[in-house]
C-alpha cells in the first residue's frame, strides 16, 4: 500500500513526450542565457538606435534579439540535458524498504 | 524554469520590462538636445475690424509666418504641434490668449517653413477693447515624443497693434 504520492511518481509524469523538460543544470543555464541575451540585445538595440538616430532601428534590433533568445532558451535543446538525474525505477525501489522510525509507546509494545 | 510555458512566460515578462526601461532612457536622452528655434511673424493686412451685434470686437488678419524649428527634432520626436496666439491685456482680463492658427509638423524636413495665411480661427474679443490695443503674437510649440515626456515652449514677438477705428 502506498502511503502517498512520492516524488518519483510526480517526476515520472515528465517522462512523457508531451512535456518539454530540462534537467536542473539545464534550467539554470537556460535562465542565465535568457537574462544575459535579453540585456545584451537591449544595449545593442539602444546604441544602434541612438547612433543612427532612428527609433525604428532600436525596436527592430530589440525584437530580433528577443526572438533569437526565445529560439535558444525556450525549447529544450539537447545541450540543456547533459546532466540528467536518473530516478530509481519503482520496481527496484520496492526491493529496498524505507527505514522505519521506531516509536516507543507506553501503551503497547512496538508493533509492525 | 521547468517547463516550456514557464520559460516562455519568463522571457516575455523580462523582455517587456526591459523594453519599458529602454523607453524611459530614450525619453531621458531628449534632455541632451539643446534646441535653437527661430520664428518671425508679419501682419500683412488687417482685412476687417468690426463690432459684432452682441457687442464683441472681431478682427480678421493676414499673416506671414516663417520659422526654423528643425533643431527641436530628436530621434524620439513623433511630430511637432505649433500654434500662433495673440496675447493682450484688457481691463476685464489680465491676460487674453486667442489662438489664431495651428499646424502639425510631421518631420524635420517640414520644420523650416514659410506660410502666408489669414487666421484659421476667429479672433473675437470678450468685449470691445481692441481699438488701438497693443498685442503680442506668440508661436508655441509642443514637441510630441514617440515615447516619454512632451516638451513645450514658445517665442514671444512683440510690437503689434490694432487700428484706432473700425474698418
Amino acid at each position: 500500500m502506498k502511503e502517498g504520492r512520492s516524488l518519483s511518481d510526480i517526476f515520472s509524469l515528465f517522462a512523457s513526450p508531451l512535456h518539454f523538460h530540462m534537467d536542473w543544470q539545464g534550467q539554470k543555464l537556460a535562465e542565465q542565457i535568457m537574462q544575459i541575451m535579453l540585456l545584451v540585445s537591449a544595449v545593442i538595440a539602444f546604441v544602434a538606435g541612438y547612433v543612427l538616430g532612428s527609433f525604428q532601428v532600436m525596436m527592430i534590433v530589440y525584437a530580433g534579439g528577443v526572438t533569437l533568445t526565445a529560439l535558444i532558451t525556450v525549447p529544450n535543446w539537447p545541450f540543456f540535458n547533459h546532466h540528467p538525474l536518473n530516478w530509481l525505477d519503482p520496481s527496484e525501489a520496492e526491493k529496498h524498504p524505507k527505514p522505519q522510525v521506531t516509536v516507543s509507546s507506553k501503551k503497547k509494545g512496538s508493533k509492525k | 524554469m521547468h517547463s516550456f510555458g514557464y520559460r516562455l512566460n519568463g522571457l516575455l515578462t523580462f523582455s517587456v520590462t526591459i523594453l519599458a526601461i529602454m523607453c524611459a532612457i530614450t525619453s531621458l536622452s531628449d534632455n541632451l538636445n539643446t534646441p535653437s528655434p527661430s520664428a518671425e511673424i508679419q501682419v500683412m493686412n488687417i482685412n476687417w475690424f468690426q463690432k459684432q451685434p452682441q457687442g464683441n470686437d472681431e478682427v480678421s488678419l493676414t499673416m506671414n509666418i516663417s520659422a526654423d524649428l528643425q533643431t527641436l527634432f530628436t530621434w524620439n520626436t513623433k511630430q511637432l504641434f505649433i500654434f500662433v496666439a495673440a496675447e493682450y491685456k484688457t481691463p476685464k482680463n489680465s491676460l487674453n490668449q486667442v489662438s489664431l492658427w495651428d499646424a502639425i509638423i510631421p518631420s524635420k524636413e517640414h520644420a523650416k517653413f514659410w506660410i502666408h495665411t489669414s487666421n484659421k480661427y476667429r479672433f473675437v474679443d470678450q468685449g470691445n477693447n481692441l481699438r488701438g490695443k497693443e498685442f503680442n503674437l506668440t508661436l508655441h510649440w509642443h514637441v510630441m515624443p514617440k515615447t516619454g515626456k512632451m516638451f513645450a515652449d514658445k517665442i514671444v514677438l512683440t510690437g503689434y497693434s490694432f487700428p484706432e477705428e473700425y474698418r
